[in-house]
């Protein structure tokens, strides 16, 4: 409500009809900068094989049609491994490694967030610094690591690492600070709660928006893994992978190749469009004070 | 006498050493670290561990295969006088690409979160939705190669040709000139992610009463309310989104690879991140691979400061 009776009161002070003109054109140019991309991309998997090959291509579909969707499952079939097994695979690894995540990430969190021990604000400072690495720099060591841990060509090297990220603890720890008052948790433990119980029972039911951002950060990410250095096996690769592999037949797949990118994106987008609000409020105390 | 023990026990934060003091406060709160150590040894086993021994291993020859050997500052020497791929096109590429997408995503992300913040909730929620999609799409950017593709298919190339602007097809992905400013283009589309969030929630937090306080005091128009109000009070969230924007700027290059192959024509894209594949995943040249690593790290945190010192100015 509040924000609703600023906007009027801002229209009216503040606000300069160019400028607002101004602010929506950019708007919508970069907008359809954003768009249109995407919307190709649903069109493209609409049409039937002759607009696919139509000169000027269009971005329109007259005949629309499934077939393409259709074919995904007969190229699937056609694959050397089973087509079902790279969706195992992709639904295994994001599942796993995003409760783990969950799990690891909020306990942490937790214990940096609420409970005063030496080292404490350390650790939180170096998993905030290390927002800064890039998996590209700690990329070549970690294949040296994977080799010592006899985890090279086994799932585990993409599942394990996904339980500690730093932008998981991050979030979570943020969110705690503002939205879990201590005094709920002081005296839960006056009453002789114990530390994890207060944990389970108390905090972690008021950081539901926390949970979700952190289920789809993390589901995002292990759903999007393509092919990586650490699985050779193709029995062991990700779904997305196997699209790429789909993609790579150029224009004669173009159709099931833009079929297979719907089909993956619909997926994080849902889960997006489902969780938005959520993840809002996640980000609102996603700032950096110092 | 049980008095007298209590008062002996009972011993003062001031009579103890820091040290003692620090091991009380650990026995008290072992269940705090049980609760840290899932994470933090996973934390520290992927994450730190590797920073550390990437230093450690730059300065030495390992391959994989051999013990490795202490080189001093060979790898460095190597890769500054002698690797001409790596000065010439990872370094320079690398610092164009961020260069131009880290500032133009931030910029576009704080930019369209600005605009969106005074629509209505249901016009907001799409609009969100449509900028954030790319980012989170998977491998949908390869949609750009199907725009841009070299044949008649290509949709930039078919409308050419169809207003009679060429007289053949342009190949956009092998092209030495176009390479750069598409893959940048590319990069840009799939940046608003994360910090775009942050932005978002961050101007929907600021309270109202500050814009009317700050009207009554003079502030004039949007630009005036934007740079006394609406930055300094976002401080925390652009210096996240800064992060998140300037790390993924300058680790940027699995894209490139997948849209114009690996190296790319005349190395036109290649950046630091396709010099370290190329030592690392490709000739298991680990010492030299990690001397790119840590320089890559260095200029990653580098630019981090710097522009920390920027922002720190932001409103002032």
């Amino acid at each position: 409500m509040g924000k609703l009776r600023t906007r009027k009161h801002r229209v009216v002070l503040n606000r300069s009809v160019g400028g607002d003109l101004g602010i929506n054109i950019l708007l919508v140019i970069l907008g359809l900068f954003m768009f249109i991309p995407m919307f190709y991309v649903i069109i493209q998997s609409l049409k039937p094989l002759d607009e696919l090959w139509m000169f000027p291509p269009r971005f329109i579909v007259e005949r629309p049609t499934l077939d393409n969707y259709l074919d995904l499952f007969t190229l699937m079939n056609d694959s050397w491994v089973p087509f079902s097994r790279y969706i195992f695979n992709t639904v295994l690894v994001s599942i796993t490694g995003t409760v783990g995540n969950l799990f690891f990430s909020s306990l942490a969190a937790y214990a940096m967030a609420k409970i005063r021990f030496p080292g404490g604000k350390g650790m939180f400072k170096t998993v905030r610094t290390s927002l800064m690495f890039h998996k590209t720099v700690t990329a070549t060591t970690n294949f040296i690591l994977m080799g010592a841990l006899h985890m090279i060509d086994t799932q585990l090297a993409i599942i394990v690492p996904a339980f500690a990220t730093s932008l998981g603890l991050y979030l979570m720890k943020q969110f705690m600070d503002t939205n879990v008052p201590d005094a709920i948790l002081e005296s839960a433990r006056i009453d002789g709660c114990k530390e994890l119980r207060v944990w389970w029972t108390i905090a972690m039911p008021m950081v539901k928006p926390a949970w979700l951002t952190l289920i789809i950060y993390s589901f995002q990410d292990l759903w999007n893994a393509g092919s990586s250095i650490y699985i050779h096996s193709e029995q062991f690769k990700s779904f997305n992978y196997a699209i790429g592999q789909i993609l790579a037949g150029g224009i004669a797949r173009a159709g099931a190749g833009a079929a297979s990118t719907v089909v993956m994106m619909m997926v994080p987008i849902l889960v997006f469009v489902i969780s938005q609000s959520n993840i809002i409020e996640t980000m609102g105390s996603s700032g950096m004070k110092d | 006498m049980s008095e007298q023990t209590a008062k002996k026990r009972a011993v003062s934060r001031s009579e103890m050493t820091k040290w003692q003091w620090t091991w009380k406060e650990m026995k008290k709160n072992k269940v705090a670290y049980l609760m840290v150590f899932p994470y933090m040894l996973v934390f520290s086993l992927f994450t730190m561990l590797p920073v550390i021994v990437s230093i450690v291993i730059s300065f030495t020859d390992f391959n994989m295969l051999e013990f490795p050997n202490f080189v001093g500052l060979d790898n460095y020497i190597r890769l500054f006088l002698d690797d001409d791929i790596f000065m010439t096109y990872s370094v320079k590429n690398t610092f164009i690409f961020a260069a131009i997408v880290g500032p133009a995503s931030y910029l576009m992300s704080f930019m369209v979160a600005w605009f969106i913040n005074e629509l209505g909730p249901k016009v907001r929620a799409i609009v969100t939705l449509i900028f954030y999609a790319p980012s989170i799409s998977g491998q949908a950017y390869l949609v750009w190669k199907t725009l841009f593709s070299g044949d008649a298919h290509g949709w930039v190339n078919g409308k050419l040709l169809e207003f009679g602007l060429i007289s053949e097809e342009i190949q956009f992905f092998e092209d030495a000139d176009y390479i750069m400013p598409l893959c940048i283009i590319v990069a840009i589309w799939t940046s608003l992610g994360t910090s775009f969030l942050s932005f978002i929630a961050g101007l929907q937090g600021i309270d109202a009463s500050l814009y009317e306080a700050c009207a009554v005091d003079g502030v004039k128009n949007r630009w005036q309310e934007l740079w006394y109000v609406t930055l300094p009070t976002m401080k925390p969230q652009l210096m996240f989104g800064a992060i998140m924007s300037i790390t993924s700027s300058f680790g940027f290059g699995g894209v490139v690879t997948a849209l114009c192959g690996f190296p790319s024509t005349d190395y036109a894209a290649y950046t630091i991140t396709h010099h370290l594949d190329d030592y690392g995943g490709a000739r298991y040249e680990m010492g030299y691979a990690s001397a790119i690593a840590v320089i890559l790290f260095i200029i990653m945190i580098g630019a981090n400061m710097f522009v920390k010192k920027i922002l720190s100015k932001v409103g002032k």
